[in-house]
């Protein structure tokens, strides 16, 4: 347990060295928050059925969104263990004495809660507290509507770090089949992004649409912590999110052991 | 040689270059066509939950969607020696290119012709030639104009901005993905009519970058909506020529900071 504190401490600590790069990434988050946020205000402002969302809780989720967008969605795989794996130095990883599941694991939570700091505190700052002191309330993230809303988000929120960190294994295990990895990883990311809620709040899809959605495990990774959040779920949903979430997370946890050890079992390292 | 069959080599290198990889291509440009699909399914949702937005339907949404997002896989297949620019001179590769008897802007628009942007193009083409075959656009010479104005003014306008970005790195070496805002980011605003966007974006994306001028003015006129938003017509005639001195502008820019340029020595 030792091992894996230290592992994810030191990753943590070096994922936070990139500032410059965040600078401009929360730059382009509240800028596609600003344009998506318009977006929705006008489809809403000519809109008089009531729909399964309000235009405060689809602005929430949007902010929400941004800000946990690097955090939260797996975009890709572990790149650096990739790497390992493609060029043959993952030989050194099965030389520690430790599980290399676990190993591996412990970079995903680290890659996957780093950006909480650098991007997601900026920019909840941002669209929290700044926007409605220049003017802009209407198009401010609100507070969660009740202390008991906020508890389950957070509690909620736990479960979607475990199940991006083990998607992001999944994506980063299938290099060990593909060799150039490129399959798996360019087509599960747009899949992500759409059946999160990213780009749209996933309440806002037909309603035919929507128990597929929630049945997937992409669902779990922001749109029902969202939800949840915004007040658009209500606090005694958790339990089903919290069982939706763990179902998914035990699923690819047990398949990215079983990918692991299978590869570690045929892998062939070239000498050189 | 003259510079155009010298590109045109250049092109034909990139390639063959590309072409050695073919499941590689393949996979990349699926995940090009996805990523953006994606993007118009959940425009595709948003309607058919709300209907309209403002006095705009599905199907004239479309239309700006689809010639932006053709417009840009052009401009980004073609400037895609500027989009890694930082690279080239954070590695010194920029001095190999001083070196040689020809114009620099000429040698990094042939580094790369970037054919996995076809997965763009294409879904942009296919929600393009939806959107005109449903809004039952006439093809007169006046539709021909604002139509090809407008691509020509749009790959013209990303072309510049990425050309201003790789401006910037002579003096900061590192490139600056701030410009992605007004590239990834000028796309994404004007998949929508700018009408629904607020007066300061609107003036922004008019008069500093002219992101409207290019794509929604000419097709405010080709959806015969122009005098609906009180813009007078010719103003959509003219209004793409914009993107073509934007292009001009950069090009300038570019010229003023190539005599800044100090090598890395790597």
């Amino acid at each position: 347990m030792q091992a894996y504190r230290s592992l994810f401490l030191t990753r943590f600590a070096l994922l936070l060295q990139y500032r410059a790069a965040a600078l401009v990434g929360i730059a382009t988050q509240l800028f596609w928050g600003v344009v998506k946020v318009m977006v929705l205000a006008a489809f809403f402002s000519h809109s008089d059925s009531t729909q399964p969302m309000t235009l405060q809780e689809a602005i929430g989720y949007v902010w929400l969104g941004q800000a946990f967008i690097v955090a939260i969605v797996p975009w890709s795989g572990d790149r650096e263990v990739q790497e390992l794996i493609r060029t043959g130095a993952v030989g050194y990883d099965l030389l520690r004495p430790i599980d290399l599941y676990n190993f591996w694991f412990t970079r995903a939570l680290a890659m996957r809660t780093a950006p909480l700091i650098l991007r997601a505190i900026p920019i909840l700052t941002v669209t929290m507290l700044i926007l409605p002191l220049v003017g802009l309330a209407e198009w401010s993230l609100a507070f969660p509507p009740s202390f008991a809303a906020l508890a389950a988000f957070s509690v909620s929120f736990i479960g979607a770090v475990l199940l991006s960190a083990a998607l992001t294994m999944l994506l980063t295990v299938s290099m060990m089949w593909t060799i150039s990895g490129e399959g798996v990883n360019t087509i599960v990311p747009p899949l992500v992004i759409i059946f999160s809620g990213l780009v749209i709040p996933l309440p806002l899809f037909p309603e035919w649409i929507k128990p597929l959605l929630n049945l997937l495990p992409f669902s779990g990774l922001l749109d029902q912590p969202l939800r949840l959040f915004t007040g658009n779920l209500s606090p005694e949903a958790l339990l089903g999110v919290l069982i939706h979430q763990a179902v998914w997370v035990a699923v690819m946890i047990w398949l990215g052991r079983f990918l692991v050890s299978r590869g570690v079992h045929k892998l062939v390292i070239q000498g050189g | 040689m003259n510079a155009f069959r010298l590109y045109l080599r250049y092109i034909s290198i990139s390639f063959k270059a590309q072409m050695q990889y073919k499941v590689s291509f393949l996979l990349q440009t699926i995940g090009h066509f996805l990523v953006t699909a994606i993007e118009f399914f959940g425009i595709w949702a948003l309607f058919s939950r709300f209907n309209t937005i403002g006095a705009w339907t599905l199907a004239e949404v479309a239309l700006f969607y689809g010639m932006v997002n053709v417009s840009f896989a052009c401009a980004d297949a073609l400037g895609r020696g500027f989009d890694v620019f930082g690279k080239t001179v954070r590695t010194g590769d920029f001095d190999r290119l001083l070196l040689r008897p020809r114009s620099t802007v000429l040698q990094l628009l042939g580094t790369e012709f970037t054919l996995k942007r076809m997965g763009r193009f294409s879904q942009g083409l296919l929600v393009l030639g939806w959107a005109l075959a449903t809004l039952q656009i006439p093809l007169t010479p006046q539709t021909g104009w604002l139509l090809s104005a407008s691509l020509v003014g749009s790959v013209a306008l990303f072309l510049g901005i990425v050309i201003m970005q790789a401006t910037l790195t002579f003096w900061t070496i590192e490139s600056l993905e701030i410009m992605n805002i007004l590239t990834y980011g000028g796309v994404e605003t004007a998949q929508y009519p700018f009408s629904i966007y607020s007066q300061w974006f609107q003036q922004f994306f008019t008069f500093f970058v002219p992101l409207a001028c290019v794509s929604y003015f000419p097709i405010l006129a080709v959806l015969n909506k122009a005098s609906a938003f009180s813009v007078p017509l010719w103003v959509c005639y003219v209004s793409p020529i914009a993107g073509i001195l934007f292009l001009l502008v950069a090009l300038r820019l570019w010229k003023f900071g190539e005599r800044y340029y100090c090598s890395t020595g790597s």
